[in-house]
């Protein structure tokens, strides 16, 4: 019998805000954080948080992690001081798809202007994709396995997926997991605008008629895991449960998902058979959705193939119509995101939505959120990221 | 050109680059130990960049075993300078 594992806090800084309730409430009254096609977090001022050495030793990328980190560490009830496991069970899995890319392009600049001798020496440790999870293995002083997790815009999903096995097979009893991305600069927007895949309008919404591509975003989003019956041993009030995950690949190309969605379906059939349910029991889907033309009509087809019947009645919306696409932490993000509808029986809306496209015909949530149809039974969800690379990851998360 | 050296332009030098590693500048002395100002291998790292550029001094890895104070970086810094 596999250990059951809880999310006992979460922590997210987003577009929206500081903070992982900012993001719920902002997003399901229908606000956006995205301007001037953009999705900057611009209410995040790293000296609120952190002191002058903690900010300077970390890519903006790390700087998010640990932020959402205190406050996920924080909602858990946890004391830095005096952890509530052994230290060498606590681990850390966090995700990024870049990493610490505004450290690097500062660095080639210096070298180009000034040369070899003045590239500063914090460029490595600062730019390297495994830096958040090291850091945050420092700062909580967690001495089990730690690691960052590299798959694209699955990486953070990728890393809350690993983390849950590592409870699950008795490897931890918890970990501290997550994502974070920090790729708003100049090298990383014009790699991303030439490549075609962003919104040329600007506009982030998914799963419209008239959609055009991605509005890049930048945050992160932290969790605390445990092992259910340890959390509640510590009297941890869970909010949610993690109920088990699917991950597979397309095998198809190297950014474009395989068009029918036949990876993506099979990663949602796989996170139900994990978590020993139905299609049935699903009452809501927390959408990759991405607003790029060929994501969100995979993803629908994927969706109506796995779920079946229960398609038709199911309701799919996405985070990114609010925040854009916060790619290696979007996962994370949206799982946050999802654990805080769950816990309020709510399908946050998908903002923008109005030109229904031929064959995508879900419900998306339009125009507001509503609350979910569950006849007093538990909120149960499905949480999808997929990234360049063909990576599928489906997490499956119970209120 | 380098900057002249002496121990007091040194300890200039150092006294205003710490407080960017997040040193407090009132706990900057002569005698105060970089293990006590939270100065580690990666501030001594880009302390001595700093240094060089302005001393044309180079402090390298092994040079951390012989340094315990600010005062042993400002001693090092002449010593080889001169």
């Amino acid at each position: 019998m596999r250990r059951e594992v809880v999310v006992t806090g979460v922590g997210a800084v987003t577009p929206l805000g500081v903070g992982a309730r900012t993001l719920y409430e902002r997003w399901r009254a229908g606000e956006s954080g995205i301007e001037n096609g953009l999705a900057a977090a611009t209410k995040f001022d790293p000296t609120d948080h952190l002191s002058v050495k903690e900010a300077r030793r970390a890519d903006r990328f790390s700087q998010f992690a640990m932020v959402a980190g205190d406050e996920a560490l924080q909602a858990a009830g946890w004391d830095r001081d005096d952890l509530p496991y052994d230290r060498a069970r606590i681990g850390c899995v966090f995700g990024t798809g870049i990493g610490g890319i505004g450290t690097l392009e500062r660095g080639k600049e210096i070298l180009l202007e000034q040369g070899e001798s003045k590239v500063p020496p914090l460029s490595v440790p600062l730019m390297m994709s495994n830096a958040a999870a090291g850091m945050l293995s420092m700062r909580y002083g967690l001495l089990g396995n730690s690691f960052g997790t590299v798959s694209a815009c699955s990486a953070s999903a990728h890393a809350i997926a690993q983390a849950t096995r590592m409870i699950q097979y008795g490897d931890a009893d918890a970990v501290i997991t997550g994502g974070s991305e920090a790729a708003l600069t100049p090298l990383s927007k014009a790699a991303f605008a030439s490549l075609d895949a962003v919104s040329k309008s600007g506009i982030s919404r998914p799963f419209d008629a008239r959609r055009d591509g991605f509005v890049m975003g930048e945050g992160g989003a932290a969790l605390v895991l445990e092992d259910a019956e340890k959390a509640s041993e510590r009297g941890a009030e869970p909010l949610a449960k993690v109920r088990g995950f699917g991950a597979t690949s397309d095998a198809h190309h190297l950014t474009a998902p395989q068009p029918e969605g036949v990876g993506a379906a099979a990663a949602i059939r796989l996170a139900l058979k994990d978590a020993g349910l139905e299609p049935q029991d699903i009452s809501y889907v927390n959408a990759h959705g991405t607003s790029t033309p060929l994501n969100d009509r995979a993803e629908t087809m994927a969706i109506k193939d796995a779920l079946g019947e229960r398609a038709a009645e199911v309701p799919v919306s996405s985070t990114k119509s609010a925040i854009g696409h916060l790619l290696g932490a979007a996962g994370a993000v949206e799982a946050t995101a999802t654990i805080l509808a769950l816990r309020d029986r709510i399908a946050p809306p998908t903002l923008g939505w109005e030109q229904r496209e031929e064959g995508m015909d879900l419900d998306y949530v339009p125009r507001e959120a509503h609350p979910l149809n569950i006849n007093g039974g538990p909120a149960i969800a499905l949480s999808n990221a997929f990234g360049f690379g063909g990576h599928n990851v489906v997490l499956c998360l119970e209120v | 050109m380098p900057a002249t050296v002496t121990p007091d332009t040194v300890e200039a030098t150092i006294t205003e680059a710490l407080p960017q590693f997040g040193v407090d500048p009132s706990e900057i002395s002569r005698d105060a130990r970089l293990e006590d100002l939270d100065v580690d291998s990666l501030d001594l790292a880009e302390l001595s960049q700093i240094l060089e550029d302005e001393y044309g001094v180079q402090l390298k890895g092994e040079d951390a075993k012989k340094i315990s104070t600010v005062g042993d970086v400002i001693d090092l810094v002449v010593s080889r300078a001169g």
